[in-house]
């Protein structure tokens, strides 16, 4: 990823924490972006909420597929990350079943997989996921993609 | 053994024909109770001597029973033919 | 009347009789049957029953002893009225089994028994000589009547070679027409057509002479009625033993006559005949004996006292001045008795040639296998036995000096024959019949009859000596011929008959129900008693017309189609034929066995082929070459059909493993998938975690606490790494297995300590039971250890009852110790339980502590590897596993 795409996401991210007047959310009240971590896994769940916290973006996390689908209806995030391998229903089973929702349909979701095989990003994409990242992945990485997806 | 496919009810002719071997298989019986019958003839006490009437005793159920053979060979033959050997 | 006259008579007779015979046989060979297998034919051919016994003798029996001449007569009538009984059965058994002879009949049905076949002909031999010696005695007499007539005496006549002329006469006949061929199934058209004619000649001449009796000298019906009430005949009372007796006699005699199976079975070709002759015989029976009473009555009284009643017949006309009725009598006698010697040699010679002359040939001769040889052999020997029996009979005749001992001859002759009627009967009704019962029935028969009424004949001081007649043998009272166990006031013949035929049927009773039959008597005795239920055994070749399409389908099996095709198409084209089909000649079927031979054996080839030309060609030791033979084949079959298995088999399992590797493949794929996830997850916190670490602007808590997070996932990474080789070595059996005796309590001790640092802050309660466990293992004491801290920890892991409990049950069974680990949670659910020795089946659950899933799949290769198994235990109230150990493990050579 190109030095300047990270910088220029940064920017915006900082600008639309900073200024509060980037985006207007339903209600007017100016809040920080909301992003919906579902990972099983708490140390890889403790590290991304750090990194996007650090980075100005409100983080809610949950461990499994049904009580990311009820915080989802709940909260409306900006933003989901969602874990491949997951207990319960799979990442993949979530995925589908938020773009089955008129709803959610349009919420953005990053697919998160510890397999990284070319196979798991098509059967994502496929799914409708937004976006895609290995593990293991750089915490630059991370939050480019988090910023990009945000932005369009 | 082998006799499975027997039916239950047979039709008029071969019914005939069953009956028909029955008289068949009984006529030789019949037959020797009547030869043998004039042993019991004897008069108590007195010698029994031969008479014409014995001759024509004994001819006349030889002819008899040649006649009543005679009467059911054709149809044992023709049972025999039609092939429904069970019996 | 001249006496050259009447042997000129007798002459010319017997031209027309050679005539007849030698037309219908050319009738025959041509094809053309006709008549000659009408019913007529064949009713007029059982006319043998009637020899010159009953022709002349009847008279002389009537004169004795009133009526009891008819019961000869009701016997053969009950048997031919009842014809459904028995005879169509006798019949069918003939043709179907092509039957030559009751010998042959009697040995096929107890398994092709030689030794029956031997007991049979001579039984028949010994009882029936006496009879033919019996004929040439009527003959003889007969001259002797017109010779003592003849006014002009120009030939004297020698009773001796009246007797000698007739026995060469009757046995150039014979042999002329009843050894001119050996196929057709025995059956010899020429004699069988001349025998009718003499029985119509010996039928009109009795009614001739009866009705010149009844209304020439008598002077009508009622006449001669009235003296027969008045005729001292009328003395004579009916005995109701000898009467039944002699019924019975009679219909057994005209069953086992060998004459009566010749004519009836053998001879017999449509069984449709036998419908007609069920009547029409006894028709003839008692047209026969109509004349009878009123001739031997009128007889009595016409002729000077003291003459011979047995040559009424003759004489009676005679001295009415009648010579031409006289001739005609004579004529008919002459019939009766050569027809009836005729076709008792063929019988005979047939009985002795199959059983006794060929066995012994075919034992001691080596060219007796090949086909054409045999049949000159065959044909000999018949001969041989045709010159043979009249021969004995003649030597019978002229050492009992032809005196009044004969005329007992004939009822002495049936109760002979009449000895292989229990077996006869038992053998095609009663399939627990059995060749030992046959043998030993036969022989106790024939001895009694012997002893008590054969040898008795001969009367006392000829054969046995006075002192056994009236103090029986060894002075024993009781074996009296005459009072056999002190049954005295018997008749005679009535007390030989009740106690051959009860003891005969007893002997082969007790006989058969005490022995066990061998196969081949199992399968004959099978397809006689159920003849009429179709084909049962194997099929037998028509004789001498085998079917080639019969050929061709046996061959085939044998030789394959195309070859058998080939076969068969190449020989018709040879005989000029087209199509497969060719005539079923000598040369075809010597080929034909030839190459049968290279495919199933001599012995089987031969003896499918020796059926076309004569059973006698089948040998004791054929069959059982042919046995063995076949025994090899059905072996060799049975080989080729487990290969034929074994194929299969080995397909099976290549399907199978090529399924395996199918699944194995995905299973790689998902098992790689698997290690990048487990691999890759660690790495990631560890990544993560360090640039946040290396960015710095933390706490020193936060510090810590992320390192510590980076050293716990490295130590993850590390583990997993382990298990992994660990795996490997165990999968691939290159595991060092570390042996020493250790105590199962100290194991499970050891286990439950280490499992102690997995999920720590539960509180487990655990039931052990200390004695069962004070056991000692050989095995790797730190494998199985490592198996029990697995099970241990996931129990403490996933059990997720409040008050966890892990019961360890131990018991011993069969050298091997069972361990079963059992807690209290919710269990494996059932579909799962299939799964959860598999590599990374990691089952759904909020807590799990680091494993990577290869705990349970390491376990179970541990326990392979240490001769175990470790199973779920479904059903117990919550998880449970089963570890199965040898108490000693032996070392493996690897």
């Amino acid at each position: 990823m190109s030095r300047a795409g990270l910088v220029r996401g940064f920017d915006r991210a900082r600008s639309s924490v900073d200024s509060g007047t980037g985006r207007g959310w339903p209600g007017g009240t100016e809040v920080a972006q909301h992003v919906l971590l579902v990972e099983d896994e708490p140390n890889i769940a403790e590290a991304i909420r750090f990194i996007l916290t650090r980075d100005g973006w409100r983080v809610t996390h949950v461990a499994d597929g049904l009580a990311a689908l009820a915080r989802v209806a709940e909260t409306r995030p900006d933003l989901i990350i969602l874990d491949h391998m997951l207990p319960g229903l799979s990442g993949l089973e979530v995925l589908a079943a938020l773009r089955a929702d008129p709803a959610t349909a349009a919420t953005k979701v990053l697919m998160l997989t510890a397999r990284g095989q070319e196979r798991d990003r098509e059967a994502a994409s496929l799914a409708g996921a937004d976006g895609f990242m290995a593990k293991p992945f750089s915490n630059a990485e991370i939050l480019a993609e988090v910023r990009a997806m945000v932005a369009r | 053994m082998r006799r499975l496919k027997r039916p239950m009810f047979l039709a008029r002719a071969p019914y005939r024909r069953r009956r028909l071997r029955d008289a068949a298989r009984l006529l030789p019986v019949f037959g020797a109770a009547l030869l043998i019958l004039p042993l019991l003839w004897a008069d108590e006490g007195a010698e029994r001597r031969l008479s014409s009437s014995d001759v024509i005793y004994f001819f006349a159920l030889w002819c008899l029973l040649i006649v009543v053979a005679a009467l059911f060979a054709p149809g044992l033959r023709s049972g025999e033919a039609a092939g429904d050997e069970t019996d | 009347m001249p006496f050259h006259i009447l042997v000129a008579a007798c002459l010319a007779y017997v031209i027309v009789l050679f005539l007849v015979a030698f037309l219908a046989e050319r009738r025959a060979r041509r094809g053309r049957l006709g008549f000659l297998q009408s019913p007529l034919i064949y009713t007029l051919s059982l006319s043998i029953y009637c020899t010159a016994w009953t022709f002349y003798g009847a008279v002389g029996y009537a004169a004795r002893s009133g009526l009891e001449f008819l019961t000869i007569y009701f016997g053969p009538t009950l048997v031919f009225i009842g014809w459904w009984w028995l005879l169509r059965k006798l019949v069918r058994i003939g043709r179907q089994y092509r039957v030559t002879s009751i010998a042959d009949l009697i040995s096929a049905r107890f398994g092709k028994s030689n030794l029956l076949g031997v007991i049979v002909t001579v039984m028949v031999v010994i009882a029936t000589t006496p009879y033919i010696a019996l004929q040439l005695q009527s003959v003889v007499l007969s001259f002797g009547v017109f010779a003592s007539e003849t006014p002009d005496g120009v030939l004297p006549p020698d009773a001796e070679q009246t007797a000698v002329w007739v026995a060469v006469g009757l046995a150039l006949f014979t042999i002329l027409f009843g050894t001119r061929n050996l196929d057709a199934n025995e059956q010899h058209h020429g004699i069988v057509t001349a025998i009718a004619v003499e029985a119509v000649v010996k039928l009109v001449a009795l009614l001739a002479v009866g009705a010149f009796v009844v209304w020439g000298v008598a002077g009508g019906i009622g006449e001669t009625i009235a003296k027969i009430d008045a005729a001292n005949l009328s003395a004579w009372q009916m005995e109701p033993g000898r009467w039944t007796g002699l019924i019975f006699l009679s219909a057994a005699a005209v069953i086992c006559l060998p004459r009566m199976f010749q004519v009836m079975v053998v001879e017999n070709a449509n069984e449709g005949h036998l419908a007609r002759a069920s009547w029409a015989f006894p028709l003839y029976l008692m047209l026969m004996s109509l004349f009878i009473v009123p001739i031997a009555v009128i007889g009595l009284e016409r002729l000077p006292v003291g003459s011979n009643p047995d040559m009424f017949v003759l004489t009676l006309p005679l001295a009415e001045g009648q010579g031409g009725l006289a001739m005609l009598a004579f004529l008919g006698g002459f019939s009766s008795a050569t027809s009836m010697v005729i076709v008792e040699a063929i019988a005979l010679a047939t009985m002795v040639s199959n059983h006794l002359v060929m066995p012994l040939w075919l034992r001691f001769s080596r060219a007796g296998a090949r086909g054409d040889d045999l049949r000159g052999v065959v044909l000999m020997a018949r001969r041989v036995g045709i010159v043979g029996v009249l021969g004995l009979g003649y030597a019978y005749y002229h050492f009992s000096g032809g005196s009044a001992a004969l005329a007992a001859i004939g009822l002495i002759a049936f109760l002979g024959v009449a000895q292989v009627l229990p077996v006869l009967i038992g053998g095609i009704f009663w399939r627990g019949a059995t060749r030992v019962g046959a043998v030993a029935g036969l022989l106790t028969g024939f001895v009694i009859w012997g002893y008590t009424s054969f040898l008795p004949s001969f009367g006392p001081g000829a054969v046995l000596s006075t002192s056994v007649f009236s103090e029986g043998a060894f002075g024993l009272a009781w074996l009296r011929p005459h009072a056999l166990f002190g049954t005295v006031g018997l008749d005679p013949m009535i007390h030989a008959l009740f106690w051959s035929m009860a003891l005969n049927a007893t002997a082969f009773f007790l006989g058969s129900v005490l022995t066990f039959p061998g196969p081949v008597e199992r399968l004959q005795g099978a397809a006689f008693v159920n003849v009429f239920e179709g084909q049962i055994g194997p099929r037998r070749w028509a004789h001498g017309q085998a079917e080639p399409e019969e050929l061709l389908v046996m061959s085939q099996r044998i030789l394959g189609e195309d070859a058998a095709l080939a076969l068969f198409q190449a020989a018709a084209k040879a005989q000029g034929k087209a199509g497969f089909l060719p005539d079923t000649t000598p040369e075809f079927l010597g080929a034909l066995e030839a190459r049968l031979s290279g495919s199933v054996g001599a012995a089987t080839a031969h003896a499918m082929l020796s059926q076309l030309v004569g059973r006698a060609t089948v040998t004791v030791e054929e069959l059982m070459a042919v046995a063995s033979e076949s025994a090899q084949i059905m072996e060799y079959s049975a080989q080729l059909e487990s290969k034929q298995e074994e194929l299969t088999r080995t397909a099976g399992a290549l399907r199978e493993a090529n399924d395996k590797l199918m699944q194995l493949s995905i299973q790689k794929d998902a098992f790689l998938s698997q290690i990048s996830h487990e691999l890759r997850t660690p790495m990631t916190s560890i990544r993560a975690f360090s640039e946040i670490l290396t960015e710095g602007g933390l706490d020193p808590e936060t510090v810590v606490k992320y390192g510590g997070i980076i050293h716990d996932e490295a130590k993850r990474l590390t583990r997993l790494l382990d298990d992994l080789l660990d795996l490997s070595v165990l999968e691939n059996g290159t595991v060092q297995l570390n042996l020493t005796l250790t105590n199962l309590h100290e194991m499970i001790d050891k286990a439950l300590i280490a499992a102690r640092q997995t999920r720590p802050e539960r509180s487990f309660e655990i039931d052990r039971d200390p004695v069962a466990e004070n056991v000692y293992l050989l095995t790797d004491a730190d494998r199985l250890t490592q198996v029990f801290i697995n099970l241990i920890a996931n129990a403490r892991k996933y059990c997720c009852s409040d008050h966890p409990q892990l019961r360890i049950a131990v018991r011993l069974r069969g050298g091997r110790v069972i361990v079963d680990f059992v807690d209290n949670g919710l269990g494996i659910p059932k579909d799962a339980q299939a799964l959860i020795f598999e590599k990374f089946a990691r089952l759904t659950d909020g807590n799990r502590a680091g494993g990577a899933g290869l705990g349970l799949a390491i376990c179970r290769e541990i326990m392979a590897n240490l001769g175990g198994t470790i199973s779920y235990l479904p059903g117990q109230g919550g998880a449970a596993f089963r570890v199965t150990v040898p108490i000693r493990l032996e070392k493996q050579a690897a």
